[in-house]
């Protein structure tokens, strides 16, 4: 299995490439992909650097165009592609059916990965991404359990690549809007979540505050550093319960699992995190690579003491065992 | 620009479904989308209920569609999919893949749940056999207008989310059922209990999101009544007018005269509900914007 | 700070309209609070808060650990050893320019003064329980 890692700036590729990965994903710094945050992706310059760097090392780079083309302005995701295919990335990764088609007519050397933006959740979905744009492999939602990637990888032609590391979204990918509710701001639309220009923390009476939007999503005691407040793991009431209603602050390690999505056919695992800095990235990277080499030969899997990486210091195995649902 | 009914987003029982769709028959709207759009375990309780429905409304002259789920996971909801293609009836599809059991040629819709945010991907629907699309409920004003043009063009009518709890997010887990400390496999069907879904505020009590199975929407009711004329002008065919319990013929009704002050008339018939309309111009979908 | 940021013009580039903002760091370790104007390449010394746009609060060998990629800056935060208050699109901005730098700050003090300070810090870097210089 392949070890897909997250390169939120040419630092952080240069230290996942070190640190073992076989193929690296990252976006230009603009509105094209869903990590849209201040300081961090790639100019043309350093995405073109970044691929010859990287291709030395015989690492692959993946570049991520994968929120939703604006109306009117599609020009400015077309510019994207073709300028991610002069870089010479070994493929894009996209979720939009406008611009993967788009794709597929003019530029049909290039290859297409399908993003978890797509939600493409089911045999059916995947199938017609590929039979419609050519689609080589399909990164998948974080909903399915093991059982169902095995079956989906039974079912379709195309490669599939598994999250294993890093920040959970508990909604359907490429299909929440929960951000724009609270904020003007998406990730279809602009690129973010719970976007840092709407936050606002504050040490009040009560405790430490986060807000989003005007909103308070977290509130914790005094002492106790109050989370980054994306929205579905704020803290709301609703008749007499009060928590975290959609999910708490945990984030994904699957570590544990990678035999099973091995056995499941599983092509490539993918650890999220480019907005993470690139002692992050070291850290997870040589952790799963390791990972990756044991369950390749066979060996038992090594420990990794990955918690304090992992927000809200505790982790999930997320939906991948069925009791989560 | 004329008026469609879009599927009904709770769990009501079939007795009301009747009472439903047998009271609206008259209203004043072109079509309607039936169907169970958001929980498949649903469907044995009321499905019964949509083959008189659908000859109510298209005795009183109305057209009538048929909806998938928006988020369609297993295999006996795959196979539910494929089943809605022997209907007859056009098939609203609210999730992408349902076009995979899709026969050649086939008419079909699209909902508000299918990613259609620019003009190549209304190209594509369009050259699949799309009639009709519903936008994404975040979509500003500026995009809207780009889509309906285009729409025109090539003879897709476009339609935007009128009136309604917003439909933000989907999720495999069912946070209603959660509520209630049940997982999705045991739920008892507690969505059942909340016929406008399940309100959630902040910390503070400030309102913010209604659970509705797996689906969360905006608590505040989205009202496009303050923003007609601009979307008439934009070239929007139609507005979505999404069930809610009251007296929704009135709602109806009330859309389809569109009076001076509709934002009024809407906040008045819905005393004590929290409307916006944020979306359309392009801030927070929970902002209300007056004037 | 401006010999700093002559040496890595890139930091300036990558964040954008954010450096034209005011961040104050706020380390009891050090003497007074340290007021950094990334645009102007100015960073000015402070014995009360000055107005600013974003403040970050925390130990001495906690901004160096970050500074030197030897820490995660999330996790210094999830953790409470770093505290973000005011523009958090900032300092993110701050954090993710510095991130990609690869600051070695005994380097930049060595290019300074002319003077080979390398030796001295990673002699004393471990005596201080500090991170001194860029980790690997």
């Amino acid at each position: 299995m392949d070890l897909v890692c997250p390169a939120g700036t040419p630092a952080s590729l240069r230290a996942a490439v070190g640190a073992g990965a076989h193929a690296v994903y990252c976006g230009f710094a603009d509105e094209t992909n869903a990590r849209n945050f201040p300081g961090l992706n790639f100019s043309r310059a350093e995405m073109a650097e970044g691929v010859a760097f990287a291709h030395a090392q015989g690492v692959k780079v993946l570049c991520a165009i994968n929120t939703f083309p604006r109306a009117g302005q599609q020009a400015i995701w077309h510019r994207a592609l073709a300028d991610a295919e002069a870089a010479g990335v070994d493929a894009v990764i996209l979720a939009d059916l406008g611009l993967l088609d788009h794709a597929r007519c003019h530029h049909p050397g290039l290859r297409l990965h399908l993003s978890v933006q797509a939600a493409a959740a089911n045999a059916d979905a995947i199938g017609l991404y590929a039979a419609a744009f050519g689609v080589r492999r399909v990164v998948l939602p974080r909903v399915l359990t093991v059982e169902e990637i095995a079956s989906i990888t039974r079912e379709v032609a195309v490669e599939t690549e598994v999250f294993v590391f890093g920040g959970l979204c508990v909604m359907a990918e490429g299909r929440c809007a929960l951000s724009s509710w609270a904020t003007g701001l998406s990730p279809n639309m602009n690129g973010v979540c719970s976007p840092a220009s709407h936050v606002a923390y504050a040490d009040t009476p009560g405790g430490q505050e986060a807000r989003l939007g005007g909103l308070l999503i977290h509130r914790t005691p005094k002492g106790a550093p109050a989370p980054y407040p994306t929205l579905c793991k704020g803290c709301f009431t609703s008749g007499d319960q009060t928590g975290h209603l959609f999910e708490d602050p945990v984030s994904l390690d699957a570590m544990t699992l990678l035999p099973a999505l091995k056995r499941a056919g599983v092509t490539a695992l993918k650890i999220e995190g480019r907005q993470r800095s690139r002692a992050y990235v070291t850290e997870v990277v040589r952790a799963f690579r390791a990972a990756i080499d044991a369950v390749e030969a066979g060996r038992p899997l090594p420990a990794a003491q990955l918690q304090r990486l992992t927000e809200g210091q505790a982790a999930t195995t997320g939906a991948y065992a069925k009791t989560w649902r | 620009m004329d008026l469609t009914i879009g599927p009904n987003a709770f769990f009501w029982p079939r007795e009301t479904v009747r009472a439903f769709y047998r009271d609206l028959a008259a209203a004043p709207f072109a079509r309607l989308v039936i169907g169970e759009w958001v929980c498949s375990k649903r469907l044995p309780f009321w499905d019964q209920e949509i083959p008189q429905a659908v000859e109510t409304l298209q005795a009183a002259g109305k057209e009538v569609a048929i909806s998938s789920l928006a988020l369609i996971t297993l295999p006996r909801e795959r196979r539910q999919t494929a089943a809605l293609f022997e209907t007859g009836l056009p098939v609203e599809i609210a999730d992408l893949s349902a076009l995979r059991h899709m026969p050649n040629s086939y008419p079909f819709w699209v909902g508000p749940t299918v990613n259609v945010y620019n003009e190549g991907t209304l190209d594509w629907l369009a050259s699949r056999g799309a009639r009709r699309i519903c936008l994404p409920v975040e979509l500003p004003l500026a995009s809207i207008s780009v889509l309906a043009r285009a729409g025109a063009e090539r003879g897709v009518a476009v339609e935007v989310w009128g009136h309604g709890k917003a439909p933000l997010a989907l999720s495999a887990r069912c946070y209603h059922a959660r509520l209630h400390d049940r997982a999705k496999d045991a739920c008892l069907f507690v969505c059942g209990e909340d016929p406008h879904g399940r309100d959630v505020s902040t910390l503070e009590g400030r309102s913010f999101l209604t659970v509705n199975g797996i689906q969360t929407l905006g608590q505040a009711v989205t009202t496009v009544a303050g923003q007609i004329e601009r979307l008439r002008s934009a070239g929007v065919s139609s507005l979505r007018l999404s069930p809610q319990p009251g007296d929704f013929p009135a709602l109806v009704a009330a859309y389809a005269a569109a009076g001076p002050d509709l934002l009024g008339q809407v906040q008045g018939l819905l005393p004590g509900q929290l409307i916006a309309n944020g979306f359309a111009e392009g801030q927070a979908g929970l902002a209300l914007q007056k004037g | 700070m401006a010999a700093i940021l002559a040496r890595h013009p890139d930091i300036l580039t990558r964040m954008a309209g954010h450096a034209a903002l005011s961040i104050l760091i706020d380390c009891p370790d050090l003497p007074c609070l340290v007021l950094l104007r990334p645009d102007l390449g100015r960073a000015t010394l402070h014995r009360a808060p000055p107005p600013h746009d974003a403040a970050i609060a925390g130990r001495l060998s906690a901004f160096l650990s970050m500074l030197h990629g030897e820490e995660d800056g999330d996790a210094l935060f999830f953790s409470g050893r770093l505290q973000i208050s005011g523009n958090t699109a900032a300092v993110l901005a701050l954090r993710n320019a510095l991130d990609d730098a690869e600051l070695d700050l005994t380097a930049e003090l060595s290019a300074l003064t002319r003077l080979p300070l390398a030796p001295l810090a990673r002699a004393l870097g471990p005596r201080l329980g500090l991170s001194l210089y860029r980790s690997a």
